[in-house]
């Protein structure tokens, strides 16, 4: 199920092609349907709980590169938590989304991430940290400082985001993009070069978005 | 009047009964049903007095005084509490909370609770609030069994309570409609059979097992939309009642192109899927199976319409992938199905969507975890197919142009309403249940008159079901409007005239009727779903939980 990213298959003038698999994980309605509508539709709309996985594709056309994003968004629910490491298997960036109005689904991204370490090397794949429902600051829970505090520890990127009033949805996709762009140049010019520390261009992009 | 199993002792208030153990049970009675109050009538939106003798509703006597003098004197301390919690507004009548009087007014109610007692779905109010409700009805339930017997049902003057005892659940139905206790039982199996496609009896049983309060709204969070859109569709539709599945109509040349394509895209697929199906707004287009599974016997039709439930209805932007269990093939088993819009080009069509949109909707179950890349690879063959041809656009215009037909169609200016079930045709059909009904029409354009119609159904079909004394012709004028049933071993049918239809009058629109629907069955029906071969046949099918 897992498809390799293919650098160079398709070669448009010089640009590669690569084909990237992206997961949305977190809790119960804390929007990653309405983000994956968002990024690919460019709309919102109030949406039913999804059933069991949804899958998007966006191509992304970048001046180095062409970046296909498979996206697979998940549903929360616990009831698909035994199916979804089946979704998960062979990603190459996960998107950890709570809501900043619920402190409790951060820590459910928490274990997310914890589910995600056991079945990833740190090198294998981009994670980034997402609150989001930003529209609703009012009923705000969750520091924006804590999420950004609780991603550098653990090397994530991180954004804050609103599907609803389309605030950073775009940016946090580019950001992995990027990021994912970058590691596949490390790897090309030092293959050997393992476990290296994810803090770098992509992350400080994102970091530097949302304040 | 309680219906209860052979054995019991009904206890209406003159039976002999240990006269505490009485009192308490139709106090909580009176909770558990809320029922007759006048005050609580008055506050509700939806009026009905449709009480006619007919229909062998027995009042109970004790159950409106009880609710409204408020006996709970010499009740247990857990009763009292509970009615203090559900019965504060409507006994006062000063401050009474709207919202609440509106609730208790609900035509139906549908509860579902663990053996704990412990709220797991509510149709209408936060299930979380009704916990003490609930715990009432476990109470009983729970009462009656410690006597070695089971309740079934309570049929008050104007509310029948139903309960259904499945394996860990315990579902509730209070309905003031005019289904039979029969029907809303069957309604319940549905609601039950549901949560199965989500969970399967085994996970529900293993999860009961390791901790018997578990809260089991933590599974089945997200799964209430479902079960509404269950039990709205149920109100005012067919499916249910008659146990087949609606069709959309289409011409047949169309029909039978696309489903020539469903079939050579699904046999085409490594894994072939075990059952591909399009649907259109919940309505089915039409169905291919595998030769194993359409040889395995009728594809159950509350099998198929939990799956439309499910997935049928639109599911939202992008490709779903997600298990399923069909309870009638196999309650212990996952299918893996797959939904996706045909034809991504739709427009927008903002607002609710839901039943107006005119996507055509593919649905797949597959028996193997991995085939989500399968089963969109078949997706875009079909697709491809399709749109070549000119047939998705044929098809997406046939849907969006309103599908349906009016009740004027077959020409009897009489006839305002109908539902058809033919019981005869091709083999490949009787596999597949089927019924057409026309779009409802004035004045059956509100809700209210929707209701009352299909109350109306609910009761003919009762009563031509009757295990006492089943009919094959009943012909009933209702206050509003006349119907007929007629039920014979090639059809099912059930009309509703103008109220000024004579009898003779009545029969010979039928008669009408039957002879349109057979020159347009090819039209109304899918009458030739295709079987499929798939290399390797596998019977069993689903594929154990891991």
């Amino acid at each position: 199920m897992a498809q390799e990213a293919m650098p160079g298959t398709f070669l448009e003038g010089i640009r590669p092609t690569y084909i990237y698999k992206v997961v949305l994980l977190g809790s119960t309605s804390v929007g990653k349907s309405s983000l994956a509508y968002r990024y690919v539709k460019n709309d919102f709309k109030e949406s039913l709980p999804t059933v069991g996985c949804s899958f998007f594709t966006q191509t992304l056309n970048l001046e180095v590169a062409t970046v296909k994003f498979e996206i697979w968004d998940t549903a929360g629910q616990e009831k698909y938590h035994s199916v979804c490491h089946l979704y998960y298997r062979g990603a190459h960036a996960a998107l950890l989304v709570y809501d900043i109005a619920n402190k409790e689904t951060l820590n459910r991204a928490k274990l997310w991430l914890r589910d995600l370490e056991k079945e990833f090397l740190p090198d294998e794949i981009v994670i980034a940290l997402v609150g989001n429902k930003m529209d609703l600051a009012a009923e705000r829970e969750v520091a924006t400082e804590e999420g950004e505090e609780f991603a550098r520890t653990k090397g994530l990127l991180f954004m804050e985001t609103s599907a609803k009033s389309n605030h950073q949805v775009n940016d946090i996709f580019m950001a992995i993009a990027q990021e994912l762009l970058q590691r596949e140049r490390q790897k090309a010019s030092a293959p050997s070069l393992h476990g290296r520390s994810t803090v770098d261009l992509g992350e400080s992009r994102a970091r530097t978005g949302c304040c | 009047m309680m219906a209860a199993t052979p054995s019991s002792s009904p206890p209406r208030s003159g039976t002999p009964q240990p006269p505490d153990a009485a009192e308490t049970e139709l106090a909580v009675m009176a909770v558990a049903a809320s029922t007759s109050s006048p005050e609580c009538r008055q506050g509700g939106e939806e009026e009905e007095e449709e009480e006619e003798a007919a229909g062998g509703v027995v009042a109970a006597p004790t159950l409106s005084p009880e609710c409204q003098h408020g006996g709970e004197e010499e009740v247990t301390a857990a009763v009292t509490t509970a009615a203090a919690m559900t019965l504060p507004g409507c006994r006062r009548g000063a401050e009474e909370d709207v919202t609440a009087a509106g609730w208790r007014c609900r035509r139906k109610h549908v509860f579902v609770l663990s053996e704990a007692g412990k709220p797991i779905y509510s149709r209408h109010g936060n299930e979380e609030a009704l916990a003490a409700t609930m715990g009432v009805m476990m109470a009983l339930v729970s009462f009656i069994q410690s006597g070695g017997n089971a309740i079934r049902a309570i049929c008050s003057e104007d509310r029948t309570l139903v309960f259904e005892q499945r394996g860990p659940l315990l579902l509730v139905s209070v309905s003031r409609t005019r289904q039979s206790a029969a029907q809303l039982r069957r309604e319940l199996a549905f609601v039950h059979e549901q949560i199965l496609s989500l969970l399967t009896r085994g996970g529900i049983a293993r999860v009961f097992a390791r901790r018997r309060g578990y809260d089991l709204r933590r599974l089945l969070a997200g799964a209430e939309a479902v079960l509404d859109r269950l039990l709205s569709g149920a109100a005012a539709d067919g499916r249910l009642l008659l146990g087949a599945a609606r069709c959309l109509p289409l011409p047949a040349p169309l029909r039978r192109a696309v489903s020539g394509a469903l079939r050579r895209a699904a046999a085409a697929a490594v894994p072939a899927p075990a059952l591909a199906l399009l649907a259109a707004g919940g309505r089915l287009v039409t169905a291919a199976r595998q030769r194993a599974l359409a040889e395995g016997g009728q594809l159950c039709a509350s099998d198929l319409h939990l799956l439309l439930n499910l997935l049928g209805s639109g599911v939202g932007a992008g490709e779903v992938w997600t298990p399923v269990c069909l309870p009638h093939f196999n309650p212990d088993g996952y299918f893996y199905a797959y939904a996706a819009a045909l034809g991504e080009e739709e427009e927008e069509e903002g607002g609710t969507g839901g039943r107006t949109s005119g996507a055509v909707t593919l649905i797949l179950l597959s028996t193997e975890r991995e085939g989500f890349y399968a089963a969109a690879g078949c997706r875009r063959h079909l697709e491809d197919t399709l749109r070549v041809q000119g047939w998705l656009g044929e098809l997406a215009a046939a849907v969006r142009g309103g599908a349906g037909y009016g009740p004027s169609r077959p020409g009897a200016p009489e006839l305002r309403h109908f539902l058809y079930k033919p019981l005869e045709g091709p083999e490949e059909m009787q596999q597949l249940p089927q019924f057409t009904s026309p779009e409802l029409e004035d004045p059956y354009t509100s809700e209210e008159e929707q209701h009352r119609l299909f109350d109306l159904y609910h009761y003919l079909h009762s009563r031509v079901h009757s295990p006492h004394r089943p009919l094959r012709l009943l012909y009933h004028v209702a206050e509003k409007e006349t119907l007929l049933a007629w039920v014979t071993s090639k059809f099912e049918l059930y009309g509703c005239f103008s109220p000024l239809v004579t009898k003779a009058g009545a029969i010979g629109v039928l008669t009408k009727l039957l002879r349109w629907l057979k020159k347009e069955e090819d039209w109304l029906f899918i009458r030739y779903p295709p079987p499929y071969c798939a290399a390797p046949a596998r019977p069993e099918g689903a594929e154990a939980e891991g």
